[in-house]
C-alpha cells in the first residue's frame, strides 16, 4: 500500500510537469511573437529576443496602423463578419426550423435532407466554384465572401437537432391556439433557441474571421481584401511592402525589419479571437454536445 | 384532408426556398461545372466548351508531379489522422488524472488556443519560430545540436506539417474525449476498487474500453479526410524546395488551375479528389452508424 502511494505521487509530479510543458508549447510561441513585435530590429536580427521584448519599441505597430492598408483590411473583415454572420443566422434559422419537423409534418422532408447533406459530401471544388463566382459577376465584391456560405449546412444540422430536442408540448399548445408556423418560430422558438444560436453564431464568426483563401481567389483589389487574406500576402512579401511604404527604406530598417513588422500585424490579427476566446471555449464544447445528439 | 395539410405546411416549404436557392447556385451549379474536366475550357464558351473526353485525365495521370502529390497527400494525411487520435486521447487521460478543477480548467483553456487561430496566423508564427535562425534552432544550438531546416528540407517538411497540425488541433480533440470521460459511470471504478484494481489497471480495463466508442467514432469520421492533407497549412508554409515531399493534391490544383489558368486540367484533378473523398466520406458515415451507432443526420 505504501509503495503504491509513492508510485502515485511520482506519477502525479511527472504528470503536472508534462502537462505544464505541453501547455507552454501552446502559449510560448505567441508570447515570443509578442516579444518580437515589440523589439528593435537589431535585437531580433541578432537573435537576442526570447519571451520578453529587447530594446522596447512600438514602431512596428505604428507602421502597421499608419500605412492605412492594414486598417482598410481590418474594416473589410469586420464588414464581412457582420454581413456574413447575419446571412448565416437568417438562413440557418429559416432552414433548420422546417427541417426539424418529422416527415409526416413536412412532406418530402427526407428528400430535402438529402439535398442539403449532399452538398457536404460532394463539391465542385476550387476551379468550377471560382468560374461560377466569376460568371455571376461577384469577383471583387464582398458578396463573393458571404453569399456562397449563406447556409452552413453542418451548423444548420446542429440547430435542427437542438430544436428537435425541445419539449414538443410548447409548439403544440401554440398550434392549437391557431398560430401559424412562422408565428411559432418567431414568438416561441427563437427565445428558446438562444443558447444554440449563440453557439452556431460563434462558429460562424470564427469561420468568417479566419477565412483567407476565398479572399485571395475572388478579390483582386488590395483595398477590398479582408484581413486574413491581407496578412497572407504580407507573410510572404513583407520586405516588398516595407520598400514601397514611401518612407526612407534604410531609415525604416533601422527601426524595424520584416520579422518585427510581421509579428506586430499577425498579433493584431489574432486579437479579436483572443477577446472572444472565453465565450468560444464555453460554447464550442456545448455545441459539440448538442451536435452529437441523435436527431 | 390533403388540402388542410398543405394549408398548414405551405409556410414551412416557403421557408426552405431561400436556402435551396443558395445551395443550387453555389453548390450544385459548380458541381455541374465539373463538366469542364471533360472539356477544353474556353472562357468565351464557359461550361459549353468543346468536349475532349478523358484527355484531361490522361494528361494528369501521365504527369509524374501529379502522382507524387497523391503519395504526399496520403502520407501526410494518414500520419495526421493517427497522431490526431493518439495525442488527444493520451492527453485527455492524463488531464483526467488531475483532480484540482482550477488547474484542469487552466490547462484545458491553454491547449485550446492555437485551434481558433487561422492557419495564416499560425503559419506566420511557425515561420518565425522554425526559421534557421529562429528561436527553436537557437534552443537546439544551446543543447549542442545542429540547426534543422524545418521548412526547407524535403525530408523534414512533411513531419513539420504533421506535428504542427497535431499541435494546433489536439486541444479540440482533448475536449471531446474529456466529455466522454466525464460520462463514465463512477460505480464502475468503485466496483473495481473493491476488487482491488489499482489506478493503472482501472485505466486499462475500464477507462479505455469505455472510451472506445468515441475513439472509433472520431477515427471513422476522420477517414473522410484521407485526401485532405491540409491545404491551408501547407499552402502557407511550403516553397518550391520542398515540393517533392510537401506538394499535395490541393496545392497542385491551385498552381495548375489558378496560377497557370489551366482550368480544365485543374478541374480534372479536383474532380478526382472529390470522387475519392466522397466515397471515403460516405463509407465513414456508414461505418460510424454501423460500428459506433452514431448518426450524423
Amino acid at each position: 500500500m505504501k509503495k503504491n502511494n509513492i508510485g502515485r505521487t511520482v506519477f502525479k509530479i511527472f504528470n503536472y510537469i508534462f502537462m505544464t510543458a505541453i501547455c507552454l508549447t501552446c502559449v510560448l510561441p505567441f508570447v515570443h511573437l509578442l516579444a518580437v513585435s515589440f523589439s528593435s530590429s537589431s535585437a531580433v536580427a541578432a537573435g537576442k529576443v526570447n519571451f520578453w521584448p529587447v530594446e522596447f519599441t512600438a514602431y512596428s505597430y505604428k507602421f502597421a496602423l499608419e500605412g492605412g492598408k492594414f486598417l482598410t483590411a481590418l474594416w473589410v473583415s469586420v464588414k464581412r463578419v457582420i454581413l456574413g454572420v447575419s446571412l448565416n443566422m437568417l438562413f440557418m434559422v429559416i432552414t433548420a426550423y422546417p427541417m426539424s419537423k418529422t416527415k409526416e409534418q413536412l412532406a418530402g422532408r427526407n428528400i430535402y435532407m438529402i439535398f442539403f447533406v449532399a452538398t457536404m459530401l460532394i463539391s465542385g471544388g476550387m476551379i468550377p466554384t471560382y468560374l461560377v463566382i466569376s460568371r455571376l459577376g461577384l469577383l471583387n465584391s464582398i458578396w463573393s465572401l458571404t453569399l456562397p456560405y449563406a447556409l452552413p449546412v453542418y451548423n444548420m444540422v446542429i440547430l435542427m437537432n437542438f430544436i428537435r430536442n425541445l419539449p414538443a408540448g410548447v409548439e403544440e399548445a401554440a398550434m392549437i391556439d391557431g398560430a401559424s408556423p412562422i408565428q411559432i418560430l418567431v414568438r416561441i422558438l427563437l427565445p428558446l433557441l438562444k443558447p444554440a444560436l449563440a453557439t452556431v453564431c460563434l462558429f460562424c464568426v470564427v469561420f468568417h474571421w479566419n477565412s483567407w483563401f476565398d479572399g485571395m481567389l475572388y478579390i483582386n483589389e488590395t483595398t477590398k481584401l479582408p484581413l486574413q487574406s491581407y496578412l497572407q500576402t504580407l507573410v510572404k512579401n513583407f520586405e516588398q511592402i516595407m520598400q514601397t511604404a514611401g518612407t526612407n527604406y534604410v531609415e525604416l530598417l533601422s527601426r524595424m525589419n520584416a520579422r518585427t513588422g510581421r509579428a506586430a500585424q499577425l498579433f493584431i490579427g489574432a486579437i479579436p479571437l483572443m477577446l472572444i476566446y472565453p465565450f468560444l471555449q464555453k460554447y464550442f464544447a456545448k455545441g459539440l454536445v448538442i451536435g452529437s445528439e441523435k436527431g | 384532408m390533403i388540402g388542410k395539410k398543405l394549408k398548414r405546411q405551405w409556410q414551412l416549404h416557403v421557408l426552405l426556398i431561400p436556402g435551396i436557392i443558395i445551395l443550387l447556385i453555389f453548390s450544385y451549379y459548380p458541381l455541374y461545372g465539373l463538366v469542364i474536366a471533360f472539356q477544353k475550357y474556353n472562357p468565351g464558351l464557359g461550361f459549353n466548351s468543346p468536349w475532349v473526353g478523358l484527355d484531361n485525365f490522361r494528361y494528369i495521370f501521365s504527369q509524374p508531379n501529379f502522382l507524387r502529390t497523391i503519395g504526399n497527400t496520403f502520407y501526410i494525411a494518414i500520419f495526421k489522422m493517427i497522431l490526431g487520435i493518439i495525442v488527444p486521447v493520451t492527453f485527455a487521460l492524463l488531464l483526467n488524472e488531475i483532480k484540482n478543477d482550477l488547474t484542469k480548467r487552466v490547462f484545458q483553456t491553454l491547449i485550446y488556443i492555437p485551434n481558433f487561430l487561422s492557419w495564416v496566423i499560425v503559419a506566420g508564427v511557425l515561420m518565425d519560430l522554425l526559421a534557421t535562425d529562429g528561436i527553436v534552432n537557437r534552443f537546439l544550438n544551446v543543447l549542442g545540436m545542429n540547426a534543422i531546416s524545418f521548412l526547407g528540407s524535403p525530408s523534414v517538411f512533411p513531419w513539420t506539417m504533421i506535428i504542427s497540425d497535431t499541435w494546433k488541433g489536439f486541444g479540440f480533440g482533448t475536449v471531446v474525449y474529456l466529455a466522454a470521460l466525464a460520462g463514465i459511470d463512477p460505480g464502475l471504478y468503485e466496483a473495481a476498487q473493491v476488487d482491488g484494481a489499482k489506478r493503472f489497471k482501472q485505466t486499462i480495463y475500464i477507462t479505455i474500453p469505455m472510451l472506445m466508442p468515441t475513439i472509433i467514432l472520431m477515427s471513422v469520421l476522420s477517414l473522410g479526410n484521407i485526401l485532405n492533407a491540409g491545404f491551408d497549412q501547407i499552402f502557407n508554409l511550403y516553397s518550391p524546395i520542398v515540393y517533392e515531399s510537401g506538394d499535395i493534391i490541393d496545392t497542385y490544383v491551385y498552381r495548375l488551375g489558378v496560377e497557370q489558368a489551366q482550368y480544365s486540367v485543374g478541374a480534372a484533378v479536383g474532380m478526382f479528389k472529390s470522387v475519392v473523398s466522397c466515397v471515403m466520406l460516405s463509407m465513414s458515415y456508414i461505418l460510424a452508424d454501423k460500428v459506433a451507432g452514431y448518426r450524423v443526420f
